[in-house]
């Protein structure tokens, strides 16, 4: 699978698994809807911009510290926006950040070099 | 009277076994190495100012059996333009009658010796994989090589694998378009026991009596051990590459420092099949020994062993250690989240 697609469906899927465990927290169960479009969204955005980094940088410890980076700055602005919650919103964030980072250069497919003719 | 010492004896013995090179564009450096059949020669090729390795012959008869098994080793050689296969460059005659070859020299190391400072099991399987490579592309071209074993491989400075040694190579079939060759089974290469330098220390190539067994024992299939060479086919390189395998991994044929090696199930299983006894149990092609060889590198399940649950498990988590640790990072802070900040 290529890097920008790995990423994108990782990124959406984590994101909604992440937004889907606000279900166990009561005080904000009501909004659950609210909360995994967010963090789908949140996650797709990040996995794409996590699979074109992977795309044009071949080295993991770089695609994880995008990752993190990524991870962090999409759930503080998040966390911005609930005016609260910035420990269990970033802290997830990043480490799925971390997660699609790692993934996208590990095991997501390089795209072909051009053949060349002499 | 007065008797010369050992030493000058074995020095006269040496230098009148030394070949003649005059009238040939080639120019006698140092004596390398011994082959099955001849010696193998450092030599520089004056027309082209370059290092050539020369495998001579041992006796000068340019019409017997050996000049013929010689001759045609070149041109089994010739036939196989392969990067891991070492060219052949020129064949001819010396003035003493001595028929020689010339070929790439390689500057490196015999796989037995190599191996030694390869410390990674994955480095080594893929050393494995490259002399797979040559084999199947021999194959395909329809030569077995007969002889496969660590000193008939050789691993140059730059981590070139060339599989070396063609002088027992059958020839299956021929290629459309190219000669046909005889294929001297009867000839008997060396007496048994008149062995030469340090070439011959690990293989101690078999000779055949009537011809009837070439070969390597340990290394040997048990059709060619019984000398029924009809029966030969690619499946007898096959179990000299799991041999070959085998060495390669099991600590005691290595350096003892290499014993931390834990007894591989999948592995010892890929050596299991390629050297059944019966060749029809083995793999069909060296593509499929070498296709189970990737997948276990490659963390995947091999053809050769049906796994247990657990063992795939292990297999699983082996093989994707980093994601699951990741995913388990992330439960584990969420989990704390819900414990800790939302009671």
């Amino acid at each position: 699978m290529n890097k920008i697609l790995l990423g994108l469906l990782l990124g959406t899927v984590l994101g909604a698994v992440d937004g889907l465990s606000a279900w166990f927290t009561p005080a904000v169960r009501a909004q659950i809807v609210g909360i995994v479009v967010g963090s789908t969204i949140k996650g797709l955005i990040a996995g794409v911009a996590i699979g074109f980094f992977a795309r044009k940088v071949q080295s993991l410890m770089l695609g994880i510290l995008f990752g993190l980076a990524v991870g962090f700055v999409l759930a503080f602005v998040v966390a911005q926006m609930q005016h609260g919650y910035y420990f269990e919103i970033i802290l997830p964030g990043s480490i799925v950040g971390i997660i699609v980072g790692y993934a996208t250069q590990r095991y997501g497919q390089a795209p072909a070099a051009p053949a060349t003719t002499r | 009277m007065k008797f010369l010492p050992d030493k000058v004896v074995d020095r006269l013995r040496q230098n009148a076994g030394v070949p003649d090179p005059s009238g040939t564009r080639y120019q006698l450096l140092e004596r390398v190495d011994r082959g099955g059949m001849g010696v193998i020669y450092a030599a520089l090729d004056e027309m082209l100012g370059r290092r050539v390795a020369l495998k001579v012959l041992d006796v000068p008869v340019a019409d017997g059996d050996l000049a013929r098994r010689l001759s045609r080793e070149a041109r089994v050689l010739a036939r196989l333009e392969h990067p891991g296969i070492v060219p052949v460059h020129d064949v001819g005659t010396l003035a003493d009658g001595r028929v020689f070859y010339a070929m790439k020299f390689v500057e490196g190391q015999r796989l037995d010796k190599h191996i030694e400072a390869v410390t990674s099991l994955p480095d080594r399987l893929r050393l494995f994989l490259r002399i797979c490579d040559a084999v199947a592309f021999a194959h395909a071209r329809g030569v077995l090589h007969r002889d496969l074993k660590p000193a008939n491989v050789m691993v140059g400075a730059f981590g070139e694998v060339l599989v070396m040694d063609w002088g027992l190579a059958k020839i299956l079939r021929e290629q459309p378009g190219a000669a046909a060759e005889e294929d001297p089974e009867a000839t008997i290469l060396h007496a048994p026991g008149a062995s030469g330098g340090p070439a011959d220390t690990l293989e101690a190539t078999q000779v055949t009596g009537q011809g009837t067994v070439l070969g390597t024992p340990g290394y040997m299939s048990p059709e060619q051990a019984s000398g029924d060479v009809a029966r030969l086919d690619e499946r007898s390189d096959i179990f000299s590459l799991g041999a070959l395998l085998r060495f390669l991994f099991t600590p005691a044929a290595t350096a003892s420092s290499h014993s931390r090696w834990r007894r591989d199930k999948a592995l010892e299983a890929i050596c299991a099949k390629a050297t059944e006894s019966d060749p029809a149990n083995r793999y069909s092609s060296v593509s499929d020994l070498s296709a189970d060889v990737s997948r276990y590198l490659d963390g995947l399940p091999v053809s050769a062993r049906k796994e247990t649950v657990l063992e795939k498990a292990a297999r699983f988590y082996r093989r994707y250690t980093v994601a699951i640790l990741l995913i388990a990072a992330y439960l584990v802070v969420r989990t704390l989240i819900l414990l800790f900040f939302h009671r």
